[in-house]
């Protein structure tokens, strides 16, 4: 039984990562799952300086997921470089850097110091819904994602995989803007920008009003845009948004993914990569599927 | 396929072995931890999580007692929305699920002659009483509440407790601070839990008097393992995260050396 994917010419054991913000660089979740187990680790966007984020309250629940403004908080690229790769390094699992920044010269100031290190993909965050400048802001016009997809591949030594937002009208028109900036993979979907009232305080449950919304209640519609994008693009796609067991990844997964991130579940159940593994395994073994790729985009 | 619930290192589903609602909306639960419990240290917490697929993400509680030779835990807690409803209703022998135990916890070296102030408001006060019973030190209790009195009684075997109450239906009327006053206490050292602007008050009376000072912090968390980012404080060094200035509660604290954090 084959579960190995291909991403860029970067081969997976199996399609199963992590979505970046939610794991850190893996030390904090490494305690409950064996990272050896993972695809890939995609780490938490990294900027070319170290980011304090925004105020707190930076999260709220609400039913079926929750809203996050965390605003990219991160140490950048130096420490990154020197304490989160070496220890993502100790594992057989591929790298996956996600890159943040303010103006295109972070984005590609961040991708040029990666040039030489061993990562294997980079993964550019142009659709944070929770910082000002940057992020978003490069994602929402299909010509500004084209240009910062062509202004990264032109720097970037390892393949680019750009990650896109669902808050816009036309996701095939995003995509093709990716692929035809030269993007090697495309990932979707990031939060969907939300709100959530307090009502007893009479006030934004997160300091700063709006934030990412992600949890099982968004599947439905990552797995719908998925899909689009996939009928869009010839790209690879790196589906995620809301899944939080196997069956959740095999819709992803026939709707168009070659591989899929974890994310939010893991805050609920931190053993949730490992467990979408084995019942990705047990699902294939059951239906008699040899090789993962028979599932991939299964459903037109 | 059946689907089968296998939780990861720490996450676990334990029994709740006992109980109790102490007084209006103020719940006290044993939980049978197994070896949780031998691991469990005072001022560290436990994240409950409920039943409900709809509510997804675990309730911090801070650990009110360890019984490391029965292999219990007991969290004493606020009902204040859906999922502290839903574990007020647990009878014993109902399954609770728990990921824990999480967090620092008080620092709790030898104070041997030292004076020391454990001082709770509110649902803050339920981590001073682990603390109690481990700290040694010679201990004055300064717990602050609303109206209604829980656990106050329970800290007597420990040293003397003071109470503050807002509305002056039990000891001093107002906060902790104005029974510190009121009562002309000192101390040498001061361990705190509650509210912020509790805490801010709490920090500057150390700050004044030379005490030295450990605040245990509250913030809304998402993961409470420290990778989320997501309960961070504004702290006077740089964390060892991300190289701000923003230290997390759950995993660099909830509790921290009062100068150490903004508050």
């Amino acid at each position: 039984m084959n579960t190995k994917v291909s991403l860029a010419g970067v081969e997976l054991k199996n399609p199963v990562m992590t979505a970046s913000g939610t794991f850190g660089s893996g030390a904090e979740y490494g305690e409950f799952v064996d990272l050896n187990r993972l695809g890939a680790v995609v780490t938490k966007g990294v900027a070319n300086v170290p980011w304090e984020g925004n105020p707190t309250p930076r999260v709220a629940e609400v039913r079926g997921g929750m809203l996050n403004a965390i605003g990219l908080q991160n140490p950048g690229i130096d420490v990154f470089i020197k304490r989160d790769i070496p220890f993502l390094r100790q594992y057989d699992t591929r790298i996956i850097v996600n890159v943040c920044g303010k103006t295109r010269e972070d984005y590609l100031e961040v991708a040029e110091r990666l040039g030489d290190q061993p990562v294997d993909l980079l993964e550019i965050n142009i659709s944070c819904p929770n910082v000002k400048e940057g992020g978003i802001a490069f994602g929402q016009d299909p010509k500004a994602v084209e240009a910062i997809t062509r202004a990264v591949k032109d720097r970037a030594k390892q393949p680019v995989i750009m990650k896109l937002s669902p808050n816009v009208t036309d996701i095939g028109e995003t995509a093709r803007a990716a692929e035809a900036g030269g993007a090697d993979v495309i990932s979707l979907i990031n939060t969907l920008t939300g709100m959530k009232i307090d009502i007893n305080r009479r006030t934004f449950a997160l300091a700063n009003k709006t934030g990412g919304m992600s949890g099982p209640a968004i599947k439905p519609i990552a797995v719908r845009m998925v899909y689009q994008a996939a009928q869009a693009v010839k790209l690879p796609i790196i589906g995620m948004g809301g899944i939080v067991d196997w069956e959740d990844a095999l819709e992803f997964i026939m709707a168009g993914a070659t591989a899929v991130s974890v994310g939010t579940a893991n805050f609920f159940n931190p053993y949730a990569t490992v467990e979408i593994v084995e019942g990705i395994q047990a699902f294939m073994k059951e239906q008699g599927v040899q090789d993962i790729q028979e599932l991939i985009g299964a459903v037109r | 396929m059946e689907k089968t619930e296998s939780f990861g290192k720490g996450k676990r589903t334990l029994k709740v072995a006992a109980q109790e609602c102490l007084t209006e909306g103020i719940y006290s639960m044993w939980i049978e931890a197994e070896d949780m419990a031998e691991a469990a240290a005072p001022g560290q917490f436990l994240s409950l999580y409920t039943r409900d697929s709809g509510h997804l993400l675990p309730r911090p509680v801070s650990i009110c007692e360890i019984d490391r030779d029965k292999g219990m835990l007991r969290i004493v807690y606020r009902v204040a929305g859906f999922g502290t409803e839903e574990f007020s209703r647990y009878q014993p022998g109902e399954p609770v699920i728990v990921l824990g135990p999480l967090g620092n916890g008080f620092p709790l070296e030898d104070k041997g002659g030292r004076r020391a102030f454990l001082v709770g408001g509110g649902i803050g006060i339920p981590p001073m009483l682990q603390l109690a019973k481990e700290l040694k030190c010679q201990k004055q209790m300064v717990l602050g509440y609303r109206d209604k009195l829980f656990l106050n009684e329970e800290f007597a075997r420990f040293g003397p407790v003071f109470v503050a109450t807002e509305d002056g239906s039990a000891g001093t009327r107002g906060n902790v601070l104005d029974a510190i006053k009121e009562q002309g206490l000192e101390a040498d050292v001061v361990y705190a839990c509650g509210p912020k602007p509790m805490l801010r008050a709490v920090k500057d009376l150390a700050m004044e008097r030379g005490m030295e000072c450990w605040l245990s912090l509250e913030e809304r968390m998402a993961c409470g393992v420290g990778a989320c980012l997501g309960c961070v404080c504004r702290s006077k060094d740089t964390d060892s995260h991300s190289h701000v200035k923003n230290k997390r509660v759950c995993k660099d604290g909830p509790v921290f050396a009062a100068g150490e954090v903004e508050l």
